[in-house]
């Protein structure tokens, strides 16, 4: 149990917000607005905190819960009426349970009487329609509890009498043999026919009949008459019944326990075999089991054991008990020692502790500043001559690569699988599907695949943007799809990869694809492309993350909800991540999101412009080259491309977006760095040199200081400096807004020759 | 603007930090500053206005450096060793302000706060908080809060004309 | 392989609990908090074992059992209810939806796993 108290705080949140949604529930229940639904919700509330207050030994808590409940449970089955009296008072009772939930959280005691009057009143009320609203007489704390108010006697307030023990089953009492149990040895004779129902509700047999052996000697016997021929099996028919002789020291109970779940769903005999009457002193009987020749379950020669369950493949008592049977009574902390020869194995199972988020970031920060400080070192040291300061150099690499190690492991403490994430997508096509009128089946892989955390919380938003265009634009409706000659039900498949540093989340939808001419023509209209652009399909099929687009003629209920593809996109970038489609018309279309693995760190191009050194993320890098001068074209006298394997690309120069003097002018002596954007067009940006690749710590610009165009986030490098991490859209954006001081570049890439 | 402010409140002292700029020497809350550095080459951000000087690594935050010369209208400072930057704190921002040299440190009472006159030509100074007289020098109180509020670029945008009969060199 | 429960329950604590305990005994968890995500997530996923609440909004327990019990995939998974009292007319409610047997609450993690042993091959 007191592996389970840590969960107290969850339950005490809980708590909070079921009382709070209670409130809000009375209210309708009070001013004539509330329904069945209301009186469920006010129910249910008051069941879950039940529940846990359960868990956690809160008896007073649970008693007051329980015939308060009992009183809801009558109201929505009709039977108590709610009258204005009634509400009040269980708005009355709500106070009591929200002030016994304080007392509990913090560990104070609230006077005895405190909810005797709430108590009574809803004894009394259930009392008018002939119901005992007090805990069955069986709950002994709550009779007791009775007792004490009987007698008018102020309450004592000691809380915790007999109701810990009551509903909590000893955990340790069906422990293995060694349980002091002082029952005698004893043979009994198990019969046991299995119904039909049995099966209907997925028992199994051959666990049973496992458990039983566990209990002592064991010999069993099947009766397979019944089977009929192979063609003529039910599944789930019971056509087997057997016999078990079971010899134990732990009682006829130990055994009806075993069958606990299918008592009423077979037929089940036990007799003693040699009851303590006849076996003289239990003593006596437990000294010389040999005599009565016990039959030991390696020993029945004779029996024959025939299958269990017509599709169950392994005989019941041949096959070989798993060991784990020895585990079950392994206490829940894992320290099992005493367990004769159990297998270890399962003991170690996922040992885990829960730690608060902010000590694993502030982990986080810390490895940062240790990765930048050791790129300080490094470049310190970086003149000296490794031959010279063997040590040093060695000392170096193993420390790069322990810091790598380090914050690997520290990055893994804030993954999680998103799974989280895609498993409300299975409603969310649902209901699309419902109020489109459409079939869609939705397919999901790779959901163990592990992302940091901050990007799972951001991510469900997009997500569900981009289902909700693809049930929406991308799957048509059942008619349509039957006319194109495709299934009825279209497919939207939603995977997650990891690929190199990156997570790649794909939405895939066998739909109509992207009408470019549609999106074209809306593109023209909302001027967001000039009229005689000559645009790639891949480009046109990117328009729509543009800001101010949006396809559906007319605002439909679903994807028109005043957000647009634009934000997804935003919300991704702000992830540090990306995204495109990719589509065929009439075959479907594609998003694909790419996304950091951390938000911590980025790999990226150490890049020389001018007098200033800029970072490039990696993931945004073609190549780079220093081109042909021929490769340079110019257009319109300004606009410079590049031509490289048939395609044009813009050249933008850096010094000239972010104004740095000295930069290098001329494209022959300069280096071109192809990035791509997120909507997949490319661009050149022209800089100086290239540096090297760093691994940098992201450090936020905007904790001290406002957003800049063109700029991500900020690192330290090695030399303490302050470096800036570009943001390409950023900079694509100012070249074709604000136009270089020297030529400007075309607003789309050009098509390629 | 200030001034009722200034009356309403009773009579505290307060301490300020003062520091010239050109001819004119300024002061703001002690309370406010962090550190006081000398200044250091920043890492300059691009296309913002000249107020900003850029950005410094402190113990691992990336802290914004304004110039305050560039932000009363005069040219940007030509900075040497000799500068002095004051780390301050303004609405859980940390920021640096780029001035010529600290001063003094002036203990006063609240209400020896003068209100700003309200004249044509301190428009755009609408960050000054009040007057102070030490001896014979006039110190103008910098309301950080005001001078920061909202977006920093904006605020940084917003340069004001030479504080009331400002030096020579006015802006270009 | 690691066996995986799904466990269904409106109530956090709940769900974090069963969780705590399941991870305990090597078990993978996955998490609805009604019948209907209960669903959901089994079309996505398969389970070896079903641990479910009764009262819960949207989609009680009951439901879930009846309308799991009708996917082919499911019909043989064990599916334990979660019930506070050990009174016999939730466990014939539940019983009668097809549920395989039933886990009292309170319960403590070692109890939890021992059921679903009693369940589960």
């Amino acid at each position: 149990m007191d592996d389970l108290a840590q969960f107290k705080q969850t339950f005490f949140s809980e708590c909070e917000e079921l009382l709070g949604d209670l409130e809000g529930h009375l209210m309708a229940l009070q001013s004539g607005e509330g329904d069945n639904n209301t009186l469920n919700a006010v129910f249910r509330a008051i069941h879950s905190i039940k529940g846990g207050a359960g868990a956690f030994g809160f008896d007073r808590l649970v008693a007051f819960a329980h015939i308060f409940e009992t009183v809801l449970d009558l109201m929505r089955d009709g039977r108590l009426e709610p009258t204005p009296d009634s509400v009040l008072l269980v708005l009355h009772c709500a106070d009591i349970l929200s002030d016994l939930v304080k007392a509990a959280q913090n560990g104070t005691e609230l006077p005895a009487d405190h909810e005797n009057e709430g108590r009574k009143s809803l004894i009394d009320l259930a009392a008018t329609i002939g119901v005992d609203a007090d805990p069955h007489a069986a709950d002994a704390a709550l009779a007791a509890l009775d007792a004490q108010l009987a007698g008018g006697g102020g309450l004592d307030a000691e809380p915790e009498p007999a109701p810990a023990a009551a509903p909590e089953p000893e955990p340790e009492a069906p422990a293995a043999p060694a349980a002091p149990a002082k029952v005698p040895l004893l043979k009994y004779l198990v019969k046991f026919t299995p119904r039909d129902a049995l099966y209907q509700r997925a028992n199994e047999p051959l666990i049973l009949i496992r458990e039983l052996r566990e209990l002592g000697g064991f010999l069993a016997k099947a009766d397979a008459e019944a089977v009929p021929a192979l063609d003529q099996i039910q599944p789930e028919g019971a056509y087997i019944k057997w016999e078990f002789e079971v010899e134990t020291d732990r009682g006829e109970q130990a055994i009806k326990d075993v069958f606990e779940f299918v008592l009423d769903d077979c037929e089940l005999s036990i007799t003693c075999l040699n009851p303590p009457a006849a076996a003289a002193k239990p003593a006596a009987a437990e000294a010389k089991p040999a005599p009565e020749a016990a039959p030991k379950a390696e020993a029945p020669a004779a029996t024959p054991v025939a299958q269990p369950k017509p599709e169950a493949p392994k005989p019941a008592a041949a096959a070989a008990p798993k060991p784990e049977a020895g585990a079950g009574s392994a206490g829940p902390g894992g320290g099992a020692g005493g367990g004769g020869g159990a297998p270890g194995g399962e003991t170690k199972a996922a040992r885990s502790i829960r730690v608060d988020l902010d000590r694993v970031d502030k982990l986080v920060n810390m490895v940062g500043e240790l990765v930048i400080t050791h790129a300080m070192i490094a470049q310190q040291t970086e003149h000296l001559h490794a031959d010279q300061h063997p040590e040093l150099a060695n000392g170096l690499a193993e420390l790069s690569h322990h810091i790598r190690d380090l914050q690997e492991s520290v990055m893994a403490m804030r993954a999680q699988p998103v799974k989280s994430v895609f498993a409300r997508l299975p409603r969310l096509v649902r209901e699309l599907a419902m109020m489109t009128n459409k079939k869609i089946r939705l397919d999901m892989s790779g959901e163990n695949t592990e992302i940091d955390k901050t990007v799972i919380e951001q991510l469900g938003d997009p997500l569900t943007h981009m289902i909700r265009n693809s049930c929406d634009h991308g799957i048509e409706s059942p008619e349509d799809r039957a006319a194109a000659g495709k299934p009825a039900e279209g497919v939207i498949h939603v995977s997650a990869d990891q690929r190199g540093g990156r997570i790649v989340i794909e939405i895939t939808d066998d739909g109509r694809g992207i009408n470019r001419e549609k999106v074209m023509k809306k593109a023209i209209e909302k001027k967001l492309v000039a009229p005689d652009a000559v645009l790639s399909n891949e480009e046109i099929d990117n328009l729509i993350f543009l800001p101010g687009f949006s396809t559906a003629d007319t605002v439909s209920n679903i994807s028109g909800r005043g957000v647009g593809m634009d934000v997804v996109r935003q919300n991704i970038q702000s992830l540090g991540g990306r995204v495109h489609i990719q589509s065929r018309p009439g075959q479907g279309s594609s998003f694909i999101l790419t996304l950091p693995l951390t938000l911590a760190v980025l790999d990226g191009m150490v890049l020389k412009v001018g007098v200033q050194s800029y970072i490039l993320p990696l993931a945004n890098i073609v190549e780079s080259l220093r081109p042909e001068p021929d490769q340079i074209n110019i257009v319109a006298n300004q606009s410079q491309l590049l031509r490289i394997r048939g395609e044009y690309v813009p050249l933008v120069y850096l010094h000239r977006i972010f104004k740095v003097p000295n930069g290098i002018d001329d494209t022959t002596k300069a280096l071109i760095i192809i990035v791509e954007l997120e909507d997949s067009s490319k661009m050149g940006l022209v800089v100086d040199e290239i540096i090297g690749q760093q691994q940098v710590v992201i450090k936020s610009l905007e904790e001290n200081f406002d957003p800049i165009r063109g700029v991500g986030a900020a690192t330290i490098l090695g030399n303490g400096r302050v470096s800036l991490i570009l943001d390409v859209a950023g900079i694509k954006h100012i070249a074709e807004h604000e136009g270089q001081q020297r030529g400007s570049v075309p607003r789309l890439a050009a098509p390629a020759a | 603007m200030a001034a009722a402010e200034q009356t309403a409140r009773s009579s505290r002292t307060v301490q300020l930090v003062s520091f010239t700029v050109g001819n004119e020497e300024y002061g703001v809350d002690i309370m406010a500053v962090r550190e006081i550095r000398a200044w250091s080459e920043t890492t300059p951000l691009p296309n913002t206005p000249e107020v900003v000087r850029g950005v410094i690594n402190m113990r691992g935050a990336i802290v914004p450096i304004f110039d305050l010369r560039a932000r009363f209208g005069m040219p940007r400072t030509e900075p040497t060793k000799y500068n002095v930057v004051i780390i301050v704190s303004v609405s859980s921002r940390i920021v640096g302000i780029l001035v010529d040299a600290v001063s003094d440190i002036i203990t006063i009472n609240e209400d020896e706060i003068r209100p700003m006159p309200d004249m044509e030509q301190v428009s755009g100074l609408g960050f000054m908080e009040g007057l102070i007289t030490v001896g014979e020098r006039m110190v103008g109180l910098i309301g950080l809060e005001r001078m920061f509020a909202g977006r920093m670029l904006e605020a940084a945008d917003n340069t004001g004309k030479p504080m009331l009969a400002g030096p020579a060199e006015s802006a270009a | 392989m690691t066996k995986r429960v799904l466990t269904v329950d409106d109530s956090k604590t709940m769900l974090q609990m069963l969780q705590f305990a399941l991870k305990q005994g090597g078990f993978e968890v996955i998490q609805g908090e009604n019948g209907q995500e209960g669903l959901d997530l089994l079309d996505a996923n398969t389970v070896d074992v079903i641990i479910t609440d009764i009262n819960m909004p949207v989609m009680d327990g009951i439901t879930f059992i009846k309308e799991l019990r009708k996917k082919p995939k499911n019909k043989a998974t064990p599916v334990l209810i979660l019930t506070t009292e050990s009174s016999q007319s939730k466990k014939e409610e539940g019983r009668s939806a097809g549920a395989t047997g039933w886990i009292v609450k309170p319960f403590d993690p070692g109890k939890l796993l021992e059921v679903i042993r009693k369940v589960s091959p």
